[in-house]
């Protein structure tokens, strides 16, 4: 009678060990994950949005195909984060000189309802040339947004306006659209350019 | 370099009357290598960033900002988190021991400037007024670089 019940406990232990397990895994890394934030991107073919570019004209990740691209996420009234990461960037294309040509650089707005074209064409006149503004719908920035697996939230100021939290890394893929790496937040130009480099060497490795 | 030398003479002539009994504590406080970027038009709002050091040896408490160049200064936070996601937030008091310097610099706390009064120009320079919470206040000129300025030597 005692080791039958010390032997139901024991049973009833694993049970309930078991379903720990089991609930545990669902929800870390089984069909209850939540999104990743820090996902992996997609690659840029298997991505699907259609913005315009500060020149008007209609653009999406099939225009990066062919060239290493590197992409980010901002908007131009951000006065701290954007202004950092386009001048960070403005100062590694520096340091790769005419190699700076061979890619797709391309600044994405979080926050089309104040960044129109026109937004965007006079705000990246005033850093590196090879620095592309992209907009879009609220629809198709949200796409975009997702197809980075990279995150944004517009989020109320006391002064009655808004500002917009967002994914402040810096995507790198090589010119198949293969995601390569991640450059983060203000990282220094000495790691950052390697960086780029083997994005480009990619291409040259399969193009060759 | 000239301007360290020159905020080191004013911080080791400060004690010898400049600072009033009333601001003990904020008088001693040096601010150094202040910088702005350039803005376009007033719509956005702009940052400036400096070295702030408590050169005295009693603890001051950062209250606020005041500018003409802006109606609502305020010291804000950037952080990004793990998942590389930056968001933004005012900061309330800051509170400097003696000794201590803390850094506006991007990517952590600036003065955010907003509802701009008038565009910031580069080249141009601003007045910005620091608050303590003893009552003291330290007026630095803040120089306007260009939009893509990375620091304040750019």
């Amino acid at each position: 009678m005692r080791r039958r019940s010390v032997l139901g406990y024991g049973a009833a232990a694993f049970g309930v060990i078991g379903m720990t397990l089991f609930a545990g895994w669902w929800r870390v890394d089984g069909p209850g994950a939540p999104q990743a934030v820090g996902a992996r991107p997609l690659p840029l073919t298997e991505m699907e949005f259609s913005l315009t570019n500060h020149e008007d004209r209609t653009v999406g990740p099939e225009t990066l195909i062919g060239s290493p691209t590197i992409a980010f996420f901002g908007f131009t009234y951000c006065p701290d984060v954007c202004p950092t990461t386009l001048a960070d960037i403005s100062d590694w294309l520096d340091a790769l000189e005419g190699d700076a040509e061979k890619l797709n650089v391309v600044f994405i707005t979080v926050d089309p309802e104040r960044d129109t074209v026109e937004a965007m064409a006079e705000y990246v006149d005033y850093f590196h040339p090879a620095i592309r503004g992209w907009t879009g719908t609220e629809r198709q920035i949200a796409r975009a947004v997702e197809g980075f697996r990279a995150t944004y939230e517009k989020v109320p100021t006391e002064s009655g306006g808004y500002t917009m939290n967002h994914t402040a890394s810096v995507f790198l893929f090589d010119a198949q659209g293969r995601f390569v790496s991640t450059i983060d937040y203000h990282e220094p130009r000495e790691f950052a350019v390697p960086k780029i480099r083997r994005a480009m060497n990619d291409e040259e490795a399969e193009g060759a | 370099m000239k301007s360290i030398l020159i905020a080191m003479l004013v911080a080791m002539t400060l004690p010898f009357g400049l600072a009033t009994p009333a601001c003990a504590g904020s008088g001693d406080v040096v601010v150094e290598n202040a910088w702005s970027r350039a803005s376009i038009g007033t719509s956005r709002p702009g940052a400036a960033y400096m070295d702030i050091r408590n050169a005295g040896d009693e603890d001051v408490t950062l209250t606020g900002l005041r500018t003409d160049l802006a109606g609502m200064p305020e010291f804000h936070l950037t952080s990004t988190n793990n998942q590389g996601v930056s968001s933004m937030s005012p900061v309330g008091e800051i509170a400097i021991a003696p000794g201590e310097t803390v850094a506006l610099a991007p990517g952590g706390m600036h003065a955010m400037l907003m509802q701009l009064r008038r565009p910031m120009e580069e080249g141009g320079t601003f007045p910005l007024t620091l608050l303590f919470s003893d009552g003291g206040e330290v007026t630095v000129e803040v120089p306007i670089r260009g939009i893509a300025a990375r620091g304040p030597d750019d």
